[in-house]
């Protein structure tokens, strides 16, 4: 995977991806808006939200073998895995040990971050997504774009396409008098998808929350497809991310009041199943938890981005985020695209490797974030925090970086004013050479520099630069002593013969 | 009461008039404005990019330049943010105490220029004259960042002339960002080419904001296009004066015909 620039700049050429982006997420982002703003303390709900996640962040283990000791009580089997190795591992055998060759899934965050479906693949077990937007990225052969909104970069003309040409292949073809339309798209979807429900004996599940006391497990969607996963197979395994627990059932409070209108915009949630352990003669008759570490014990040893764990995935950052509109998921080389992505990814992996490391610059810090979190994960701090890893990680470098040598050298200038005075100066001497060459003239009157070379080209590009002033305000200020004499134009700017 | 400028360094450099704009509007409003002479940086460029040891000694230098002043008043509300919310973490990471002390001194007493005028002088028409068509763009760090919310708008509705029409999307990201807009060029003028295109549709001949980063970059692909819109920083259209217009304040003549 390329890193972010890279990335973004193949993304940012495809326009039917662009327009297709920016109309989702700016309906999503609408009624987002409309629904948080009809909840008169949404503010307290967030300290709320942040509250309970944090509670348990702090005392996590404890939490961790509260919930395990509950779970096993109420018939379940616990597994530990510290990597996305062991955990695929734990539910291939589980999957085996019924000598099954498929499974159905519930669209889980987590069984993407460690590449369940390929990892079952590899022993000769399918893993068939049964959330709609998923089924299309899956029959797609592509990968999803968006948390909540996987399929977010292709339109219903290309869902259609996906639909006629792969759903044949891997089991009930669509109709042949398939049309765009939405409900019929998601009519043949319902019947590609009865079939793998009523067949399959073990079921893929994640979990949105895991209640530490009464050892139940929560799932959180809007089609009702993830239910038929829970309690139609013999065998259920859930890949939970252990920053998913919460202490007690009374903190699904708030954040069962906060997801729903964050993420998907609703008041609230279609479907949400909860299930602990067994319940003879109902529902699964073995069930398996599968806590999953891999990397979430590094993220909770950083002080700033801890934070981050507080996480509820659901996508109000994405939805809002003026990068993520313009360059789409892909470009994040990641199953948690957008902001908390950005975070995310460096939190779980660290920051050794190109691409993760270009992660925390791929923002303007614009803050809209951090305004929607529903849990208020502080992500414009925590990008920056993660930008001084990146920059310490380098400062043992043989031959520094190029932009670390600019920065030593614009720390020095302005450290003292006599030397950003002298570099003003080379500034207003460059500003009479750039003038002279000019051919653009600003509205305004103001000269501007065309195409500059060197790294200034990154930003002249396609942005003009109006050419430096012959003097700054210091040297205005010292001339005219604050503007009290000798500036009866009131514009240094244009004075002729400036500072002499 | 001692009154501070801290121009900030882009102003400084690259934009003076605006710095002009500052002195002439706060004498006008009755305060002595002084300009320490010491003053370089806020110290933002390196804390964003993620050089916290080489902001150390700006962050330094900035506290010196302004201890004694009541207020230090800045025309960016970026700056006036990183000084209320980055210089702390700077100071935390030198691991010197007296830069902590300093830092907790002069950050609660730095203002954005509008936060100023509404806040601390209790003003909301500054007297102002300007007779154009000017839309207003809330850079993300003041709005966000610092919360500055309505004020601007409210100084601005205050100008005599002005006819203040209401900007698409405004809350949006320009896509500057700092170094952004060098690291990740090609997402930066996407995005600065939404922003333009809803400056266009607003048919404005004035882009107005508190961040003359923000309006550099927003400005620079206005004219790229050949849009023909002016920007200006918001005490620049503060400080007009039917004196002044016909000056350098308003937009030049004709600058709406070309290629509009």
């Amino acid at each position: 995977m390329p890193a972010f620039p890279t990335a973004a700049r193949a993304a940012l050429g495809d326009t039917q991806l662009r327009r297709n982006l920016a109309h989702a997420t700016h309906t999503i982002r609408d009624k987002r808006a409309r629904v948080v703003a009809e909840v008169e303390d949404w503010e307290d709900l967030r300290l709320a939200g942040a509250g309970v996640k944090e509670a348990a962040l702090r005392d996590l283990a404890t939490h961790l073998e509260t919930l395990e000791e509950s779970l096993v009580r109420a018939g379940a089997t616990v597994h530990w895995a510290r990597d996305a190795e062991e955990a695929c591992a734990i539910v291939a055998s589980v999957a085996k040990s019924h000598g099954a060759d498929e499974v159905v899934k519930v669209k889980s965050m987590a069984t993407q971050e460690i590449g369940l479906n390929e990892a079952l693949e590899a022993e000769g077990i399918a893993a068939w997504e049964t959330d709609l937007a998923e089924l299309i990225v899956q029959l797609g052969e592509d990968l999803p774009s968006h948390i909540l909104v996987p399929a977010i970069h292709r339109n219903r003309a290309e869902v259609r396409e996906i639909f006629q040409r792969r759903m044949g292949v891997v089991g009930r073809p669509a109709p042949g008098d398939l049309t765009d339309e939405p409900s019929v798209l998601a009519g043949a979807a319902r019947e590609h998808l009865r079939e793998k429900f009523l067949r399959a004996k073990v079921g893929v599940s994640g979990a949105n929350f895991a209640v530490a006391d009464t050892g139940t497990l929560v799932v959180v969607e809007s089609e009702g497809n993830g239910r038929m996963c829970l309690t139609l197979p013999e065998v259920l395994v859930s890949v939970v991310g252990i920053e998913k627990v919460v202490a007690t059932w009374d903190d699904l409070d708030p954040m069962l009041r906060l997801l729903p209108r964050s993420s998907t915009g609703e008041r609230m949630n279609p479907y949400t199943s909860t299930w602990s352990g067994v319940t003879p003669g109902d529902g699964p008759q073995e069930v398996h938890v599968v806590l999953l570490d891999n990397g979430r014990t590094r993220a909770l040893a950083d002080d700033v981005g801890r934070q981050a764990l507080r996480c509820i995935r659901c996508s109000a950052c994405l939805n809002v985020c003026p990068v993520y509109e313009r360059v789409g998921g892909h470009a994040y080389g990641s199953v948690y695209p957008g902001p908390i992505g950005a975070i995310l990814n460096p939190l779980l992996n660290g920051v050794s490797d190109e691409q993760t490391a270009s992660l925390p610059y791929a923002s303007s810090l614009c803050g809209a974030c951090f305004e929607v979190c529903p849990v208020r994960i502080d992500i414009p701090s925590v990008l920056v925090d993660q930008r001084a890893q990146v920059v310490d990680s380098h400062r043992g470098d043989r031959v520094p970086k190029a932009e670390a040598v600019a920065m030593k050298a614009a720390a020095w200038t302005f450290s003292d004013a006599r030397r950003l005075g002298l570099a003003e100066r080379a500034s207003g001497l460059a500003g009479r050479v750039i003038g002279r060459f000019s051919r653009t003239t600003l509205p305004g009157g103001r000269t501007a520099a065309g195409r500059l070379p060197g790294p200034a080209a990154g930003w002249t590009g396609a942005r003009d630069l109006p050419a430096p002033p012959r003097e700054s305000f210091r040297e205005w200020w010292a001339r005219t002593d604050g503007g009290t004499h000798d500036d009866q134009d009131g514009s240094g700017t244009a004075t002729k013969g400036g500072r002499s | 009461m001692r009154v501070a400028l801290q121009v900030t360094c882009v102003n400084d450099a690259m934009f003076p008039d605006t710095g002009k704009a500052v002195v002439r509007l706060l004498r006008r409003l009755g305060v002595d404005v002084e300009f320490p002479k010491a003053q370089t940086c806020c110290a933002q460029p390196m804390v964003n990019t993620g050089y916290f040891d080489e902001a150390v000694p700006v962050v330094r230098n900035f506290v010196d330049a302004f201890a004694g002043y009541d207020a230090v008043v800045t025309p960016s509300g970026s700056c006036a943010g990183s000084v209320r919310h980055q210089h702390a973490l700077v100071a935390e990471r030198s691991g010197d105490a007296g830069l902590r002390a300093a830092v907790a001194e002069t950050s609660p007493r730095t203002y954005e220029l509008t936060e100023f005028i509404v806040d601390v002088l209790g003003v909301t028409d500054v007297g102002a004259y300007f007779p154009h068509r000017v839309t207003y763009h809330p850079t993300c760090h003041s709005l966000r960042m610092l919360g500055v919310g309505e004020r601007p708008r409210r100084l601005l509705e205050a100008v005599r002339g002005i006819q203040l029409v209401d900007l698409p999307q405004a809350e949006e990201c320009c896509g500057f960002g700092g170094t952004f807009a060098l690291k990740n060029a090609d997402t930066s003028i996407a995005m600065g080419a939404d922003k333009a295109r809803h400056v266009r549709d607003t048919g404005a001949e004035v882009l107005v904001a508190g961040d003359n980063s923000c309006l550099m970059h927003i400005g620079g692909v206005l004219s790229r296009q050949r849009a023909g819109v002016r920007v200006m920083h918001l005490a620049e259209i503060l400080a007009s004066t039917e004196e002044t217009q016909g000056e350098s304040s308003g937009p030049a003549v004709g600058a709406r015909a070309a290629g509009a």
